[in-house]
């Protein structure tokens, strides 16, 4: 619209959903039909029953996630939407890479997954399974390490991410309770 | 049959919501009864009276037990009229309509009504048949995944899984249409879960944790637009549905006298304050008066209440109300900022916005600002409507239209020029009146929303004024209108052409006439074929004559207007343009 406005990033959105059938449908939906761009989504129980916690990753400048995010609260099944980027938060994924090995190179490869923390999940004489965790950044930086290697199949589950601190967000009773202020980076 | 025993068979047709004997919750409470007859009962419980729809394999359970019901079935001619008759229903009573339709058709012929009422938040739910659970997910006979082709055009849905989920959703789908921004709420029910049977129970209040409408505005929001207002000098009141919607007519009004400010609406925001007030501007946007955008183009102030900046109120958006600081009042947060940058967004149901920001605005008088305004005026345009030619003329059709009918009547409009023309003509000056299609602008609107309008308000006199390509879409509801004896008066403006499509293809595409030249039926004939009257008018002088004929007449009455087949909508904002580049006549501005 205007030249002000701040160049588009990704954001990461915490979103408690009602765990209802068709919730994640309705959320890619609208998204995909507001023209908004996911980078990544994940979806799993969070620690209240009844409520599931999806961790998105979209592309846009601060005024699209706003109206992603007011966007996001007309349907019904959506609680709560948080903006978690630019506050203190960690955000991990993992990632299961099966790697080309043979025998004279099997130790390099397990060195350089050793440097990441990576476990050994599976081997065989021509493979290496190794699972690695942590900040996309890192997964990147691990990934460029043993592509040399030669990376025959690669899965990652996108982040999922929360606030440091004490600080929560829950509904109780139909209301939404903060404490110690983390939700109001979405106000 | 012929056509007059016909009618006088269906003339001894009672309409059941006359002789109700309403079952209150209570008595119900627990009654063992099968899903199809708590349907019923649910939504007599939520106050319908009448159900706009059409049978079919999946909900034959449910029209098994509608004529023990107390609702009133109108057997429509295609389920899009149903959903539509739905449509003009709530627009004109502010109660929800209610459609009803089968599953695969039937269900989805019902789209194009729900996203209507998705655009123009209007309360509609709809109840679609779907196949017997044991089928869903298996392409079985008339299934189609409507919740999910639904989903964005509607509110929210639902599939409801068994017979006592019936009652509770069916209440909070009521919940959900009528309340914060209304909208069509679709309900499928396989059709086995209209045959088991559950004992009735109707939850007693609608708590949903996700769904909390924003009523009442922040007071510092308040206080800032109170001190925006009192300290503009050149502001202007953009009116939108929302007024209509919250009830907000009377803390409208005194708002606009104590301000002083004048008001300008949107193609919905009309009838919500008295277009004949002396601060009344009419409509703004695409075929909006010259005074009207050319102050958009000079105010220091635009206050918004109830409208969404509809690309057609907007023009382009980067020049539109250069000059203005922006006030944004709307019950939907989502709306803020959305198209148009807001300086105060006001989030809140427009009536509690007004009573609230009576307490903080003075008392003006922008007479000047007025005057200024009222001399933007295009004299010569308004001249040229006074001069009437020998053959009807669509301006003079639409203004003989309001002056016969005294302006009480309740409009309905298809979509086209000859909805522009009444738009910018009739004169609106009651809310619920003009029932017209604004955000998806649904060509055969016209026909059906007249009948949810006479069937919800059987004492008004109802017009539709229509278009020939507009009509020829939902004709066939002619055939409603006979059946029900609806005192309907359809004008239907015949030009021989699509005239809005033509007008662009003149203007902007080198008069390359593609596909718009429309062939219609006798539409004389076609009326009484139905078993309604035809009036035809091809001359000036008969237009009144015709409109006072056809309101002596019972029952649907079909009056064709010949007009010139290229006149066109003046002014036009091309599209692209800022509002204030608007038009006016051929090769003009």
């Amino acid at each position: 619209m205007d030249s002000a406005r701040p160049k588009p990033r990704r954001h990461t959105l915490v979103v408690l959903v009602e765990d209802h059938p068709g919730v994640l449908n309705r959320v890619v939906s609208l998204l995909r039909r507001r023209s908004f761009n996911i980078h990544t989504i994940t979806v799993g129980a969070s620690e209240q029953p009844g409520i599931s916690r999806m961790t998105l990753v979209v592309e846009g400048d601060a005024q699209d996630v706003e109206q992603a995010g007011k966007q996001l609260y007309k349907l019904m099944e959506v609680l709560k939407v948080t903006d978690i980027t630019d506050t203190n938060s960690i955000s991990h994924e993992l990632v299961l890479v099966k790697v080309a090995t043979k025998t004279q190179n099997r130790q390099e490869v397990m060195l350089a997954g050793q440097i990441y923390d990576a476990k050994f999940v599976d081997a065989t004489p021509s493979s290496l399974i190794m699972e690695v965790t942590g900040s996309p950044e890192r997964i990147d930086s691990f990934l460029n390490m043993v592509k040399p290697y030669g990376i025959r199949e690669l899965v990652r589950t996108g982040p999922v991410a929360m606030s440091r601190g004490g600080g929560t967000v829950q509904i109780r009773d139909g209301r939404i309770e903060r404490a110690n202020g983390v939700a109001a980076a979405a106000d | 049959m012929a056509v007059a025993q016909s009618r006088e068979l269906l003339t001894r047709r009672p309409r059941r919501s006359e002789q109700r004997q309403l079952r209150t919750v209570a008595e119900l409470e627990g009654v063992r009864m099968t899903g199809a007859q708590i349907t019923c009962a649910a939504l007599e419980a939520e106050g319908a009276d009448l159900v706009f729809g059409y049978p079919g394999g999946a909900v034959i359970p449910l029209y098994d037990a509608i004529p023990s019901s107390n609702l009133h079935h109108v057997l429509v001619r295609f389920e899009q009229w149903a959903a539509l008759a739905a449509d003009g229903y709530a627009r004109a009573t502010g109660k929800v309509g209610v459609c009803i339709a089968t599953s695969g058709p039937g269900a989805t012929n019902l789209v194009t009504g729900l996203a209507n009422s998705q655009l123009d938040s209007v309360p509609v739910v709809a109840i679609t048949g779907q196949v017997g659970q044991a089928l869903i997910g298996r392409d079985a006979f008339q299934e189609t995944d409507i919740t999910g082709i639904t989903l964005p055009i509607t509110k929210h849905n639902y599939l409801v899984q068994s017979a006592d989920e019936i009652a509770p959703t069916i209440k909070e789908a009521f919940y959900l249409a009528r309340s914060g921004r209304p909208g069509p709420v679709l309900v499928d029910i396989p059709k086995n879960v209209f045959q088991e049977s559950a004992k009735f129970h109707m939850p007693g209040e609608i708590n949903r944790r996700g769904y909390q409408p924003s009523l009442l505005p922040n007071t510092r929001q308040i206080r800032l637009a109170g001190e925006m207002i009192n300290a503009a000098k050149k502001p202007l009141i953009m009116a939108g549905h929302g007024i209509m919607i919250s009830g907000a007519g009377q803390e409208f009004e005194r708002f606009v006298e104590r301000t002083g400010i004048p008001v300008i609406f949107t193609l919905l925001g009309q009838g919500s304050f008295p277009e004949s007030h002396r601060l009344s501007l009419g409509l703004m946007g695409m075929h909006g008066h010259r005074e009207v955008n050319m102050a958009l183009k000079e105010c220091d102030l635009l206050v918004n209440i109830g409208a969404r900046f509809d690309d057609r109120a907007t023009g382009k958006v980067s020049t539109f109300a250069p000059n203005a600081r922006v006030v944004h009042c709307d019950i939907d947060p989502a709306e803020i900022g959305k198209n148009v940058t807001t300086d105060v967004p006001v989030v809140g149901d427009a009536r509690e916005v007004l009573k609230l920001l009576l307490g903080e605005v003075n008392e003006r008088d922008h007479s000047d600002w007025l005057a200024w305004i009222l001399a933007q005026k295009d004299v010569a345009l308004r001249a040229a409507l006074n001069d009437r030619p020998d053959w009807p003329e669509p301006y003079t059709i639409i203004k003989e239209i309001a002056r016969v009918t005294n302006g009480e009547a309740i409009y309905c409009t298809d979509v086209g020029q000859h909805q522009m023309w009444a738009a910018q003509h009739l004169g609106l000056d009651h809310p619920r009146r003009w029932l017209t299609s604004g955000g998806l602008g649904t060509m055969g609107y016209g026909l059906p929303a007249a009948v949810g309008a006479k069937m919800g308000m059987p004492e008004s006199e109802v017009w539709t004024i229509i278009g020939d390509g507009g009509f020829q879409m939902s004709s066939n509801e002619l055939a409603t209108c006979v059946q029900e004896q609806l005192d309907i008066n359809i004008a239907v403006i015949n030009n021989g052409y699509l005239g809005m499509v033509r007008q662009w293809q003149d203007l902007f595409h080198q008069k390359n006439y593609s596909e718009v030249e429309i062939l219609g039926p006798d539409f004389i004939k076609l009326a009484e074929a139905y078993g309604a009257t035809g009036i035809r008018v091809t001359r000036d002088d008969e237009i009144v004559p015709a409109i006072e004929r056809a309101r002596s007449i019972p029952g649907p009455v079909l009056i064709e207007f010949v007009v010139e087949p290229e006149a066109n909508v003046w002014p036009i904002v091309p599209p692209g343009a800022s509002n204030s580049d608007m038009m006016l006549n051929r090769g003009e501005e």
